[in-house]
C-alpha cells in the first residue's frame, strides 16, 4: 500500500480553505515560545503594587529603647531601606549578616520594622544577630505592614528620597541579589540630586 | 541487583520502541506486509519490557529498599503498605514511569484486539503510539530515572507528604493516567488516518472504543480527585478550579466534544477534520496538563515535581508531538472532503452545537488556566484567576449546552423535526420550569443559581427519559412490545442514557449543595451543642487514638434530628505524623445519599476548645454518583457489540457519497 | 502557627502542606450583621490569598488571610461599599490579589476571548452550511457529452 494510495484526487475543502487549517499550528507555535518563556521565570516573585506611590502613611511605636521608632515622615530625605523582619521567620536570620554588612558598610540607612512579633522576643533576636537598623519599630497589628503590600516575611524596600518605594524584594537579602538587585538602585537613587 | 534489571529493561524498551517506530511504518509506507507486522510483537514486547521495570521498583518500594533515592526520598517503613504502593506514583520519577506503563498498555491493547485493522493502518498506528513511548521513556531515563541508587543507603526513608497518605488519592493518579494517556490511542489513529490522507465511518468507528475508554478513566479519575478534595482538604469545597484540576478538566471537555463528533463521522460521514483536529487537541490538552504539573511553571498546591530542566524537556516533547501533529494537520486535513450533507435542525447540527459550547469551554478553561503565564511571559502584569472568572464564563456556556442536551437525542439524523420536538418536549419543560419556579419560592428567591441549576438538571433528566420513553414506545402499543424494545435496545443507546442522566445528577448536587448548604463554626467543648440546618449536633467526648505513622486526638459527635435517639455518631479526629510533625484534621461525614453531614474539628484554642466546622450539603453525594453514573454509561456503549474492536469492515467508498454505515 | 517565606522548592513543598488544613472563617472574625456577613463572605472569597497562590481569602487558614478577611469586615462595618473593599485591596497587593481580574487592555483576550471562539466557531458553521446547502453548479456538458446525452434521450425505437 502507498503513501498516498487513499488521497482523493479532489481540491481541499472549501476551496480556497487551506491557510485556515494553518491556524491551530500558529497558535500552537505562539503557545510554545509562552511556555518557554514562562520556564525562566519563578511564578511565585511579585512586584509590588506600590512601585513609583508614595510610602503608605504610618507611625509605629520603637522596638528598642536606644532607637526611633518609624513613621512616613522618616522615610524623606535620603534613599533608605526598610526591612520588615520578625524574630520567627527563619530567612530573617540567614539574611542578618547581609544587612549587617550592609549597615556597616554606611552606604545606606536601613529602617527595620517588626512585624507581628512579641517585642521581647524581637529585641532577642535583634541582641542575638546584631542590630542593623537606624530605627527600628514595632507593627504588632500588622496593618503597616498591608498598607505597604506585604505578604511573607522578610521583605526589603527601597524608598526613594522622596518617600516613593521604587523596589520591593521579597524574601531574604543575599550578597548575590544585594549586589544584582539592591545596591545599583541605591547607587541610582543616590546619585540624583 | 533487581533494580538494576528494571533500569535494564526500561533501556531495553526504549530500543524495543525504536523498532516499532522506524520498521512498520516503513512496511506501511513500502506495502511490505513482513515489516508492518513487526509493529504488534513490538508493543507487546514493550509492554512486558516496561512492566518488568515497573514491578522491580514496585518492589523496592514494597520491600523499603532506602538504597533506591526514589524510595529513600518517598517512602518510610513505617507507611502502611497500600501507601507503600502508591508511593511508587507519589512522586515525580515513578508516576512517570506509570505513566509510560500504561502508555504501552495501550499499545499492546490494539496489538492484541486490533487485529480487524488494516494491516497498514494497525502498523501506521503502532508506530505513531510507539513514537510517544520512544519520548517519554528517554524523558524518564534522561531527566527523571527513578532507578538510581543512593551510597550510603539511609536507615530509613523521608516519608510522604500526609496529605497524599489517603485511599482517595492512593488510587486518583491512575485512573487519571489511564484517561490522560489512553487519548493517545485517539491521537495516533489520527495521525495515522492523516499519513494515509482517509477518515470514513469505518475509523470513527475504529477509534471510538479508545476514546470512550480513556473518557470514563478520565471521568472517574477526576470524580475520585473531586472526591478527595472534598473529604480530605476539610472545607467543604469540591472544585477549586486549580490549574492542576483544569489541567485534567481540558482533556476531559474536548474529549467529551470528541466523541460526539465522532459519531457525526460514524453516521454522516462529515465533521471529518474537526474531529481529527480534535482527537490531536485532547492529547495535546493531556500532555500541556503533563507540562504544567511536572515544569512547575503554573505554582499550585498540587505541583510537586518543579523543576524547570524536566520543564524544558516536557516542552520539547510537547513541541515534537503536537507540532509535529498540527504540521501534518495543515498539509494533510484540507483534502478529507465531506461527502454528508447537513442541516442544522438535525441530530448533526445538535452534535456541531455540542461541539461549539464544548470547545469554546475548553478555550475558556485553557484561557482562564495560562493566561497569568502568558501575561507574565509578555512581561505583563501579575493577575490571579479563580473561580469568579469561571462563574462569569464557564457556567453561562453550560446553560446553553444543557438546554440543547435534552433535545439533540430527540432529533433525526439529516433533518429534525423541531415542532415535533417542541412537542414532545411539553412535559419536561413544563415540570422543570415548575421545579425551577417552586424551588425558587420555596428558598425565598435567595440562591437563584441553584433554583435555575436544579431546574436544567430535571429539563436534561426528564428529556433523557423523553428519548428513552419514545425509543421503546413506552404507553404507545403494548407493554410487552416496550419490553421487548428495551431488550434490543443498543448498548451504545443506553450508554448515552445513562451518561446524559448522570449529567443531569451532577448537576443537580453540584447546584443544591452550592446553593442550599448551611454551615456552623464555632469553637465547641465536649459537652456542647449546636444546630445547623435543623439538626442538633452534640459534642459527646475525645479520645486519643493513634495509627502506625501517626498519634493523635478523636472526637464524637452525635447528629440528631430532634427525636430522642441520634440518627448517626460522628468521629472526626486530628492525627500528627510523627516523621513531618505535620498535623492533619480528618473529616467525618454522614451520608443517606440525599445529604451530607461534614464535621471537622480545627485548631485547639487558647481558652479551650476547638474550632469546629460543621457543614450540612444537600444533594451533594450526587455529585460524584453522578459522575460515576456518567462513567458507567461510557462503559455500557463500550460493550457495544458493535464498537467491538475490530468488528466494523471499512466499506468501500462510493463516489456519491451514500457509503454510511449502517445505523 | 506563623508562614514565613522559603525559598522557591520549600515554598512549594510548604504550598503543599499548608493546603491540608485549610481553615475559612473563624469564629471571632464573624460579624453580627448577617448581611454584611454575607457581603465579607462573598468579597473573601473574590480576593487571592497572597500566600498560598491558588486559594481565596475564604478558604485560606494563613495568617495574612485572616490579617485580610478581617480588614474586609472592618471596611464594611466603616460602610465602604463593596467595590470599595476591592479597590483597598488592589491599591495595595495590585491586580494580583483580585480572583476575578479586572477587565482592561491586558485582560480582553482573558474576557472575551471564549465569547469571540464561539462568535467565530458560529459563523464558520453557519458558512459550512450554507456552503453544504448550495453545491456548486454542474460545468457545463462538453460537445461531446451533449452530443451522448442527445443520443440518450432520443426515445429508442420500440422493439417490435
Amino acid at each position: 500500500m502507498q503513501l498516498h494510495d487513499h488521497v482523493p484526487p479532489g481540491r481541499p475543502f472549501p476551496p480556497g480553505a487551506r491557510p485556515f487549517y494553518l491556524i491551530p499550528i500558529a497558535c500552537f507555535i505562539g503557545l510554545f515560545i509562552v511556555f518557554g518563556l514562562g520556564l525562566t521565570k519563578n511564578p511565585a516573585i511579585l512586584p509590588s503594587a506600590l512601585i513609583d506611590k508614595p510610602a503608605p502613611s504610618f507611625d509605629l511605636p520603637p522596638l528598642l529603647a536606644d532607637h526611633p521608632g518609624l513613621a512616613q515622615a522618616d522615610l524623606k530625605g535620603k534613599p533608605v531601606l526598610v526591612n520588615f523582619f520578625a524574630s520567627w521567620c527563619a530567612p530573617c536570620r540567614e539574611e542578618a549578616p547581609v544587612l549587617a554588612g550592609l549597615a556597616a558598610s554606611g552606604d545606606v540607612a536601613i529602617f527595620g520594622i517588626d512585624y507581628k512579633d512579641n517585642p521581647a522576643a524581637g529585641r532577642k533576636f535583634l541582641e542575638a544577630l546584631g542590630n542593623p537598623y537606624q530605627r527600628v519599630a514595632v507593627d504588632a497589628a500588622g496593618r503597616t505592614a498591608i498598607d505597604f503590600g506585604l505578604y511573607g516575611v522578610p521583605e526589603t524596600y527601597i524608598v526613594d528620597a522622596k518617600g516613593s518605594i521604587r523596589y520591593r524584594l521579597p524574601g531574604a537579602l543575599t550578597p548575590e541579589n544585594l549586589q544584582s538587585e539592591i545596591l545599583p538602585r541605591l547607587a541610582a537613587l543616590q546619585r540624583q540630586p | 541487583m533487581i533494580i538494576e534489571a528494571g533500569h535494564f529493561a526500561l533501556v531495553l524498551a526504549l530500543m524495543v520502541a525504536l523498532v516499532q517506530v522506524v520498521i512498520p511504518l516503513w512496511g506501511a509506507t513500502t506495502g511490505r506486509r513482513v515489516l508492518m507486522d513487526v509493529a504488534e510483537p513490538a508493543a507487546l514486547m514493550q509492554f512486558v519490557l516496561v512492566a518488568i521495570s515497573f514491578a522491580a521498583l514496585l518492589n523496592a518500594y514494597i520491600t523499603s529498599d532506602f538504597s533506591v533515592l526514589t524510595v529513600a526520598e518517598n517512602s518510610h517503613s513505617t507507611k502502611p503498605m497500600m501507601y507503600k504502593i502508591s508511593g511508587l506514583w507519589g512522586n515525580h520519577e515513578g508516576s512517570m514511569l506509570l505513566w509510560v506503563l500504561i502508555l504501552t498498555i495501550y499499545g499492546a491493547a490494539v496489538a492484541l484486539f486490533g487485529a480487524g485493522l488494516p494491516p497498514a493502518f494497525r502498523a501506521r498506528v503502532l508506530s505513531v503510539h510507539a513514537m510517544i513511548g520512544v519520548g517519554f521513556i528517554l524523558f524518564i531515563l534522561l531527566t527523571s530515572n527513578p532507578f538510581l541508587r543512593i551510597s550510603p543507603a539511609p536507615p530509613d526513608g523521608q516519608g510522604m507528604n500526609p496529605v497524599l497518605q489517603d485511599p482517595g488519592l492512593a488510587f486518583h493518579p491512575p485512573f487519571l493516567y489511564l484517561g490522560y494517556v489512553g487519548f493517545s490511542m485517539a491521537f495516533s489513529f489520527a495521525v495515522a488516518a492523516l499519513l494515509e490522507g482517509r477518515v470514513d465511518p469505518a475509523w470513527a468507528r475504529w477509534v471510538r472504543p479508545w476514546t470512550l475508554l480513556a473518557w470514563c478513566a478520565l471521568t472517574a479519575g477526576i470524580c475520585l480527585g473531586s472526591f478527595w478534595a472534598y473529604y480530605e482538604l476539610g472545607w467543604g469545597g469540591w472544585w477549586a478550579w486549580d490549574p492542576v484540576e483544569n489541567a485534567s478538566f481540558m482533556p476531559w471537555l474536548s474529549g467529551t466534544a470528541l466523541l460526539h463528533s465522532a459519531i457525526v463521522v460514524e453516521k454522516r460521514d462529515t465533521l471529518k477534520s474537526w474531529t481529527i483536529f480534535l482527537a490531536l487537541l485532547t492529547f495535546a490538552l493531556s500532555l500541556v496538563g503533563t507540562f504544567l504539573v511536572r515544569s512547575g511553571v503554573l505554582t499550585s498546591v498540587h505541583a510537586f515535581a518543579s523543576d524547570p530542566e524536566r520543564g524544558a524537556f516536557i516542552l520539547l516533547l510537547l513541541g515534537l508531538v503536537i507540532g509535529g501533529s498540527l504540521v501534518l494537520y495543515a498539509i494533510r486535513a484540507p483534502i478529507l472532503t465531506p461527502t454528508g450533507q447537513f442541516a442544522p435542525v438535525s441530530r448533526e447540527g445538535a452534535l456541531v452545537l455540542n461541539n461549539l459550547l464544548l470547545a469554546t469551554a475548553t478555550v475558556t478553561v485553557f484561557l482562564g488556566t495560562l493566561y497569568p503565564l502568558f501575561l507574565d511571559a509578555i512581561n505583563g502584569p501579575k493577575v490571579s484567576v479563580g473561580a469568579p472568572y469561571y462563574m462569569a464564563t464557564f457556567v453561562p456556556l453550560m446553560v446553553p449546552l444543557l438546554v440543547a442536551m435534552a433535545a439533540g437525542p430527540l432529533l433525526t439524523w439529516k433533518r429534525g423535526d423541531l415542532p415535533g420536538i417542541a412537542a414532545r418536549l411539553r412535559v419536561p419543560f413544563g415540570v422543570s420550569v415548575a421545579i425551577m419556579v417552586g424551588t425558587s419560592l420555596m428558598a425565598g428567591g435567595k440562591s437563584a443559581l441553584a433554583s435555575i441549576g436544579i431546574g436544567l438538571a430535571a429539563w436534561v433528566f426528564l428529556g433523557t427519559m423523553q428519548d428513552l420513553a419514545g425509543r421503546v414506545r413506552l404507553f404507545q402499543g403494548p407493554f410487552s412490545d416496550t419490553l421487548r424494545r428495551l431488550g434490543a435496545l443498543p448498548r451504545a443507546s443506553w450508554g448515552m442514557t445513562i451518561a446524559h442522566a448522570g449529567v443531569a445528577i451532577t448537576l443537580a448536587g453540584m447546584t443544591v449543595s452550592t446553593g442550599w448548604s448551611a454551615e456552623g463554626i464555632q469553637v465547641m467543648k465536649p459537652g456542647d451543642q449546636v444546630v445547623v440546618a435543623g439538626d442538633i449536633w452534640h459534642f459527646d467526648s475525645t479520645a486519643p487514638v493513634s495509627g502506625s505513622n501517626w498519634k493523635g486526638m478523636q472526637a464524637q459527635f452525635s447528629v440528631s434530628d430532634g427525636g430522642a435517639r441520634p440518627f448517626t455518631v460522628l468521629t472526626p479526629s486530628r492525627r500528627t505524623y510523627s516523621l513531618q510533625q505535620m498535623t492533619l484534621a480528618k473529616v467525618a461525614i454522614h451520608t443517606n445519599h440525599l445529604a451530607n453531614w461534614y464535621v471537622v474539628v480545627g485548631d485547639p484554642q487558647p481558652q479551650g476548645g476547638w474550632i469546629v466546622r460543621i457543614y450540612w450539603h444537600p444533594l451533594a453525594p450526587w455529585i460524584w454518583y453522578g459522575f460515576l453514573i456518567m462513567a458507567a454509561g461510557g462503559a455500557v456503549s463500550l460493550s457495544d457489540r458493535r464498537l467491538r474492536i475490530g468488528a466494523p469492515v471499512r466499506r468501500p467508498v462510493v463516489a456519491s457519497g451514500k457509503s454510511h454505515a449502517a445505523a | 502557627m506563623r508562614r514565613f517565606r522559603l525559598r522557591p522548592v520549600a515554598l512549594l513543598a510548604l504550598l503543599f502542606v499548608t493546603a491540608a488544613p485549610a481553615w475559612a472563617v473563624n469564629p471571632d472574625e464573624r460579624l453580627s450583621d448577617p448581611g454584611l456577613e454575607a457581603r465579607a463572605r462573598a468579597l473573601s472569597k473574590e480576593l487571592r490569598c497572597m500566600v498560598c497562590q491558588n486559594e481565596s481569602i475564604d478558604d485560606s487558614n494563613a495568617d495574612l488571610a485572616h490579617d485580610l478577611r478581617v480588614i474586609v469586615r472592618q471596611r464594611l462595618t466603616a460602610g465602604d461599599s463593596d467595590q470599595q473593599v476591592l479597590t483597598y485591596m488592589r491599591a495595595r497587593y495590585g491586580d494580583f490579589v483580585l480572583l476575578k481580574p479586572p477587565v482592561d487592555s491586558a485582560t480582553w483576550v482573558l474576557w472575551f476571548g471564549p465569547f469571540a471562539v464561539l462568535l467565530l466557531g458560529g459563523v464558520v458553521i453557519g458558512l459550512m452550511t450554507r456552503y453544504r446547502r448550495e453545491p456548486p453548479p454542474p460545468a457545463p456538458l462538453s460537445e461531446d457529452e451533449a452530443r451522448q446525452l442527445q443520443t440518450l434521450l432520443k426515445p429508442e425505437p420500440e422493439p417490435s
